[in-house]
């Protein structure tokens, strides 16, 4: 197994590779196409907004390589919103890898934006990717824009009204939450990522 | 449903964690991993560091316990102290931590937590404020916290800042009420609740911890997002998976 961390310039990818490292993982961090490519599973984190993540990929040259990857991807957070098609966020067009689109959360009151802290996982499809989660296990979410609960889910969760919290179409999965911060449940995940 | 947040603060002035009474006199409790790690056992939710010096030194947090820290622990954190730019807190986040909060220096320069949101996303800034009801019966915030001998009390009225921070890019909002910080009398619950009035962020309530009952209180009066004490978990008098069962027992939706 030969993991990298996709180094776009986010912020998280500290806290993503130490999360690996706790697991017996090393993970590259690398912008190299030649070594993006050559991996078994690749990595997207993000934190921050979908323009500049966007803008980075783009300046990167690594838009095209994301998107011919055969092998298992996973985006974290922004990096799993930056694999959908588009997003409300600046109208920004994303890599369009997984067929949805991400919204921000609409004002409801009562639901602070952004929603930011631990909420519980509704298993909606069997996945290996999803294996030993129980129903009900709560991950931790910092967000202001999501993607709508649908066919891609895997798992759901609910902030004033359900959206995608796990995806998976073909190889490319993503998680809407920080698997890197959530505890026993994140560590379980990131397992199951690396033994797809 | 989205889980009310217990969270630990650790006031850390070099290198090791601190405690003092109304902001004063600072007692060492303990290392900061070894807490972390004690806290993380213990079902915290997120932890908040604060480097109490660093602001008023004019210095930056080191950032080699950051490190550390993010190293260690799997669940979020949150670093204070001295970050006065985008600069800085690009370095402490890629440190690893999970969120950068400002107070003194937002005060100084408030277009700093806009320069914060549009660099990492207003879902990473979190804006500290203290805050202390004065003569004329209205909140103030105060400024320089960390060192008795430097703080300042400005005219800004509290929920005016609040409102402010908002505006400009402010994802979450900690009111340290400095009046029952300390004393364990419980939460400033009248000012909480005024500032949740007008906070569409994320609100964490601080100051004044001293039973379970308070905690109780807090959530269920002032409908605060978090609740944020620092004596009486590292005294042990409070033990998280106490106050977490006695809370979900009270019907608030706590993580267990």
């Amino acid at each position: 197994m030969r993991a990298v961390l996709v180094d776009a310039g986010g912020t998280n990818i500290g806290s993503v590779r130490y999360a690996l490292q706790r697991l017996g993982a090393d993970a590259e961090l690398t912008s190299d196409a030649a070594r993006i490519r050559a991996a078994s599973h690749v990595i997207l984190p993000g934190v921050g907004a979908a323009g500049p993540g966007m803008r980075m990929l783009r300046e990167a040259g690594l838009v095209d390589i994301i998107r011919g990857l055969t092998q298992p991807v996973l985006g974290v957070c922004l990096g799993m919103q930056l694999l959908c098609e588009w997003s409300e966020e600046a109208n920004t067009e994303c890599l369009g890898v997984i067929p949805a689109t991400v919204r921000r959360f609409a004002d409801i009151p009562g639901f602070r934006v952004p929603h930011m802290g631990w909420n519980g996982l509704r298993l909606t499809r069997c996945h290996p990717l999803v294996a030993g989660v129980r129903e009900g296990d709560a991950a931790y979410f910092v967000h202001s824009y999501a993607v709508p609960d649908g066919d891609y889910s895997l798992a759901a969760s609910e902030h004033g009204t359900p959206f995608a919290a796990v995806v998976a179409a073909g190889n490319f999965m993503g998680m809407q939450f920080h698997p890197e911060r959530s505890g026993a449940l994140g560590a379980q995940l990131l397992r199951n990522f690396l033994s797809l | 449903m989205l889980s009310r947040r217990i969270v630990p603060c650790l006031d850390v002035r070099d290198g090791q964690v601190v405690k003092g009474v109304r902001f004063r006199d600072h007692v060492v409790v303990g290392e900061i991993v070894e807490l972390a790690l004690r806290y993380r056992d213990e079902g915290a939710d997120e932890l908040v560091f604060y480097d109490i010096t660093a602001s008023p030194e004019g210095r930056r947090v080191d950032r080699d316990w950051v490190e550390r820290v993010a190293r260690e622990i799997d669940i979020p954190f949150c670093v204070a102290g001295g970050i006065r730019s985008v600069d800085d807190a690009r370095e402490v986040l890629h440190a690893g931590a999970d969120k950068v909060s400002i107070n003194s220096p937002a005060l100084e320069r408030p277009a700093l937590v806009g320069e914060l949101a549009d660099a990492f996303g207003v879902q990473c800034v979190v804006v500290g404020v203290d805050s202390l009801r004065d003569d004329d019966g209205e909140w103030h915030v105060r400024q320089y916290t960390g060192d008795p001998s430097r703080t300042r009390a400005l005219r800004k009225p509290t929920l005016e800042w609040i409102d402010e921070v908002q505006q400009l890019g402010a994802g979450e909002i900690v009111l340290n009420c400095m009046g029952t910080d300390g004393v364990r009398r419980g939460y400033d619950i009248e000012q909480l609740k005024a500032a949740r009035a007008l906070s569409r962020v994320p609100l964490v309530a601080s100051g004044g911890a001293g039973t379970p009952a308070h905690f109780v209180e807090v959530f269920r009066e002032a409908d605060v997002d978090a609740a944020l004490a620092a004596s009486v978990f590292h005294s042990g008098e409070i033990g998280i998976p106490a106050l977490k069962k006695e809370l979900r027992a009270q019907g608030i939706e706590v993580r267990l």
